[in-house]
């Protein structure tokens, strides 16, 4: 395994999965992440010290490709994107760091707004069926996607989970990553807005710690603002090193806990909808 | 790890652009890498063996090439390179830009025997 994420060697692909579906775990897709082991040795740029001067064979063949090496995620992800304007879905891609709040607070709105919107979620972990339980308590149609090693979820994935999620048109989409505050900012997955959830707990300088996700996401919610008069966050130092990330960025300052704020994160969603 | 997703990502390359002319080694790769794509080199070295394994690439001699990045003031329209993406305009402090380079993350080249 990995110390910087968990990506791990184990054999489980990633798997798809209903609330009470059995849950042995068939590999629904073949993913890439899988068939290779890491080795523990420290690897540098030992390569790029090495001088080429061996006199060529004249079999050698230079091909330029100039290939963006995200290009088929990217590919994928625009599929999922036209997918869901036809049907007009709302689709909302949640980033965080573990435990930031992110089921708390689908929880919640879920709970508040079912019978106006019609919701369906993603839920990406990379094990366990937890937070696709906690969203089917409230009866809204979930699907897990267990990453197994992988610490994000790509738009392969998604796009079978989303067929096999039969979503009704005009209704919203909550894709919740896996939490990690790195590795989802590189992966688009068609969402029509990113949404990166920071807790109060984190501390003020995460977002110029973690820029890439700052960087890519549309909204910020500011979660767990109950818990302020325990804790010396300064939220306006916060939204200043984020906005210096990203200047576009808008802010929701809640506490899932206690309902704090949620009311203009729902206009937000009914306006956008 | 993302790293290891992008390795991935460029053995797939590999493959499928040998596999177009029916070659199955590569000697030499050569990637351009930004200092802006989120992907830090001692990570995707560190993969790098390990996921390149029993492919085209396991025998490549790799190069990257990184990208310096380069952004261009909204305000001033100043262009100036920068370290990180958070970096504001030099010239007016502005932090409203576009990052025209040192987002790449490409296979550039590829050698093949
Ligand atoms: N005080 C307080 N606690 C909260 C709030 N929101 C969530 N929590 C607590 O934070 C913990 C993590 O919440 P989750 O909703 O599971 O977080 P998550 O982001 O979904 O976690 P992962 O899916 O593991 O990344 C739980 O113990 C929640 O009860 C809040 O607004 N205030
Ligand atoms: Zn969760
Ligand atoms: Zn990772
Ligand atoms: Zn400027």
């Amino acid at each position: 395994m990995c110390g910087t994420c968990g990506c791990g060697s184990d054999t489980n692909g990633p798997t798809i999965l209903k609330p009470g579906e059995h849950n042995h775990s068939h590999d629904v897709l073949h993913h890439n992440h899988d068939s290779h082991t890491h080795t523990h040795e420290h690897h540098t740029h030992e390569e790029h010290t090495h001088t080429h001067n061996h006199s060529h064979d004249h079999k050698h063949k230079v091909l330029e490709i100039e290939q963006d090496i995200l290009q088929n995620n990217q590919v994928l992800a625009a599929r999922n994107r036209g997918y869901f304007e036809a049907k007009n879905i709302f689709t909302l891609n949640l980033v965080s760091s573990p435990g930031s709040g992110k089921t708390s607070i689908l929880e919640r709105t879920l709970s508040d707004l079912k019978e106006t919107i019609p919701f369906y979620v993603i839920e990406g972990d990379q094990q366990t069926l937890n937070d696709a339980n906690r969203i089917d308590a409230i009866k809204i149609p979930v699907i897990q996607i267990n990453t197994g090693k992988g610490c994000h979820l790509e738009s392969d994935i998604v796009y079978e989970a989303v067929k096999k999620l039969e979503i009704k048109n005009n209704s919203i989409l909550m894709i919740e990553n896996v939490g990690n505050l790195v590795c989802p900012s590189m992966f688009d997955l068609g969402e029509s807005k990113r949404i990166v959830i920071i807790s109060t707990t984190e501390g003020d300088d995460k977002p110029i710690k973690y820029p890439d996700m700052f960087y890519t996401s549309d909204i910020c919610i500011i979660n767990k603002i109950d818990l302020l008069p325990y804790l010396n966050t300064d939220i306006e130092k916060l939204k200043s090193y984020a906005l210096q990330v990203n200047p576009k960025l808008q802010f929701f300052e809640v506490s899932a806990t206690t309902g704090e704020g949620m009311e203009a994160w729902y206009g937000w969603l009914k306006e956008n909808i | 790890m993302h790293e290891l997703s992008i390795v991935m990502g460029i053995v797939k390359i590999a493959e499928d652009e040998t596999a177009k002319i029916k070659e199955n080694t590569v000697a030499k790769i050569e990637l351009e890498i930004g200092q802006l794509a989120g992907v830090e080199l001692d990570a995707l070295n560190f993969v790098w063996e390990s996921a390149v394994k029993d492919s085209v690439l396991e025998h490549a001699l790799k190069t990257i090439i990184e990208i310096p990045g380069k952004a261009i003031c909204a305000d001033c329209n100043r262009e100036f390179y920068l370290n990180n993406i958070f970096d504001s305009c030099p010239n007016c402090n502005s932090n409203f830009k576009g990052i025209i380079q040192g987002k790449e993350l490409r296979v550039k080249s590829l050698e093949v025997i």
